[in-house]
């Protein structure tokens, strides 16, 4: 068992990091002499360039900061709201509530993917029924236009003249253009898929939550919202810090879907990091910056885990001194 | 005492008017929510029944005005369709198949059995755990290129017979359960071998259904991996034709029931499997409370 963790684990990992650090380009076994060391070269061709290697980084990073941004919230939120309401029909349908959200979850992302292309294509069932509401919808996948320039687009504001490379090849007008159409319909599969299985966690930790607590909260007269608000969401506080955990890790790897649905298109607005390294190598033979990018996609996160800890940890220790002063020298400990 | 009963009369039935309005909302919200979250797959299925043309001119009905079976057909008969079948059903049996065996081995060796290294072995599969799938497609290739198994179904399965989370899974298990049986086994002179396989895996029930259910799963829905271990048409799985033959005809934009049918179709044995186990999967960790 530690040989074969280790034959594919280990092993691997170090020998993709060798290739990271050299000129392999495909041809013969980058281990045994086909390959030369090359240093930190492709990192600083992928991060410092002016090339198309460092723009396309810079576009996947940009999509992808964007997905997550708006797909680990909204998939927490919906979660743990999903949750919350099948938890409070205790009584009928409450499996089959539970099974109809979950059900996204089960089937691939390759078929969910397909239905979504369906779904949201020009003449699609979404655009269909947005034209019952008499809305024109846009030609969704096709449509590479950034919500937020869209939004400043409404007040009047155009690109300005186009100014020169911030970071990482793009101008701070192209870093600020929010998700694409075709990225959003890709943010509203990912919490489509996603929030059933946070769910479960969520519900699993309602029903070991105390009872008694919340029987106070009543007798105290505490309204729903206030007994949601102040003690059901404090109280999962350790389940909430493992939804978004996973939910970092899981939304930084975005792939199926774009090698399925948009490898990239329109416009490279859904290029992903995740993406971007398996083209590289697998497709242009640029095994050196593929593994680069692969490496700096594992870098990110890991950081972007270590944030979200420390952004939950901070609100940790004054979210309890709100919720009962009285106890507050437990309370570290006991959290 | 007049005023206490008359307190708790006004009281009482109010407090019940509000929360019998908050629940009818709340079933409103959750029966248009678990609407949004089937009728896609509703539409899918309705509209895999249609003509392309059909299709088209009402995407949204559930009901095909002319019902037809060609998508299905054209799948079947005049594409590689049943080819991908084929090698996802071999690769997933396999697969799942090796995890049990693999994860409750590995899981009872590590719960059980005292050698030098554990800790460190169980350590180890952890940080494995934490590496995320994406960053290990260019290392996984380098490994099947490197021994030679690229293009071979050795290539697509082997890689994911490691299955960190269920050995974890078991090893927790079985750390869980009183070692007492066992002991009485050892004392009535079983080894170790005949131990695990006598007497801990046919009490490891429960875990060894979520090992399978999670493991067939996976397998059947895994796409990266296949993409990294193969070229060759003949060991295309079902992900990975259904992912190019969806790609490939993007430009065309339509084709849309022949998509959906193979959508249909590879959705069928997870769904099976998440129907037949669906009490466990969706209500694994309540078991406690379900008794």
């Amino acid at each position: 068992m530690v040989v074969i963790l280790g034959l594919f684990l280990v092993v691997p990992i170090a020998m993709a990091f060798w290739v990271s650090v050299s000129d392999w380009r495909g041809v013969g076994n980058p281990m045994t002499g086909a390959a030369r060391f090359v240093g930190a070269a492709n990192y600083s061709d992928v991060l410092l360039g002016d090339g198309l290697a460092t723009k396309d980084l810079g576009r996947a990073m940009r999509n992808n900061l964007y997905y997550v941004l708006a797909v680990v919230p909204l998939q927490t939120i919906l979660a743990l709201t999903l949750a919350v309401l099948v938890h409070r029909r205790v009584v009928a349908g409450r499996g089959f509530f539970r099974s109809a959200f979950y059900f996204p979850s089960v089937t691939s992302s390759v078929a969910i993917t397909v239905v979504f292309l369906f779904l949201f294509s020009a003449t699609g069932a979404v655009n269909r029924l947005l034209a019952v509401l008499g809305v024109e919808g846009p030609n969704w996948f096709a449509d590479p236009r950034g919500v937020v320039h869209l939004a400043l687009g409404a007040f009047g504001i155009r690109a300005p003249y186009e100014s020169g490379p911030v970071l990482l090849g793009l101008s701070w007008w192209n870093w600020i253009s929010g998700p694409s159409v075709a990225m959003c319909v890709l943010i509203v599969l990912a919490v489509f898929t996603t929030s059933g299985t946070f769910m479960l966690l969520f519900l699993a930790a309602l029903q070991h939550l105390p009872g008694e607590v919340e029987e106070a909260a009543v007798v105290d007269g505490a309204t729903p919202w206030q007994r949601l608000h102040r003690i059901t969401v404090p109280m999962l506080r350790p389940t909430l810090f493992t939804v978004i955990t996973l939910g970092l890790i899981g939304t930084w790897q975005l792939f199926d879907q774009v090698y399925t649905g948009t490898q990239g298109t329109p416009g490279k607005t859904t290029l992903t990091p995740a993406y971007l390294s398996y083209q590289t190598s697998f497709q242009q033979q640029e095994w050196g910056q593929g593994a680069a990018i692969a490496f700096l996609l594992f870098a990110i996160i890991v950081v972007s885990t270590l944030v979200g800890r420390w952004l939950l940890r901070e609100r940790d220790t004054t979210a309890p001194h709100r919720l009962r002063p009285a106890r507050r020298p437990g309370t570290g400990s006991g959290s | 005492m007049t005023a206490t009963h008359a307190l708790r009369r006004d009281r009482g039935p109010a407090w019940l008017r509000r929360s019998r309005f908050g629940s009818a909302v709340a079933l409103a919200v959750l029966i248009l929510l678990a609407l949004a979250y089937l009728y896609p797959f509703a539409i899918s299925l309705a509209t895999s029944f249609k003509t392309d043309a059909g299709a088209a001119a009402d995407p949204l009905s559930l009901i095909p005005a002319t019902p037809s079976t060609s998508a299905y057909t054209e799948l079947l008969r005049n594409s590689d369709f049943p080819l991908w079948v084929r090698n996802s059903v071999i690769v997933t049996l396999t697969v799942t198949t090796g995890r049990v065996l693999f994860a409750s081995l590995a899981g009872y060796a590590l719960a059980r059995l005292r050698f030098p290294g554990r800790g460190v072995v169980f350590a180890a599969l952890v940080a494995v755990m934490a590496v995320p799938g994406v960053v290990l497609l260019i290392p996984r290739f380098l490994v099947i290129n490197t021994f030679g198994i690229y293009n071979s179904f050795a290539g697509l399965i082997l890689p994911l017979l490691v299955d960190a989370a269920g050995v974890f899974i078991m090893r927790n298990y079985f750390t869980s359960v009183p070692p007492g049986v066992e002991e009485a086994a050892r004392i009535d002179g079983a080894g170790p071998l005949r131990i695990f396989w006598s007497v801990a895996l046919p009490m490891a029930g429960p875990a060894l259904i979520t090992i399978i259910v999670l493991s067939f799963q996976g397998s059947w829905n895994e796409l990266s991996h296949f993409i990294v271990a193969s070229d060759r048409p003949e060991l295309q799985t079902l992900t990975k034709g259904v992912a190019q033959l969806t790609a490939g005809a993007l430009s065309q934009g339509t084709q849309y029931p022949l998509k959906l049918a193979a959508a249909v179709i590879m959705s069928i044995p997870v769904a099976l499997l998440f129907l037949v186990f669906q009490r466990r999967i969706t209500s694994t960790h309540d078991g406690a409370i379900r008794g």
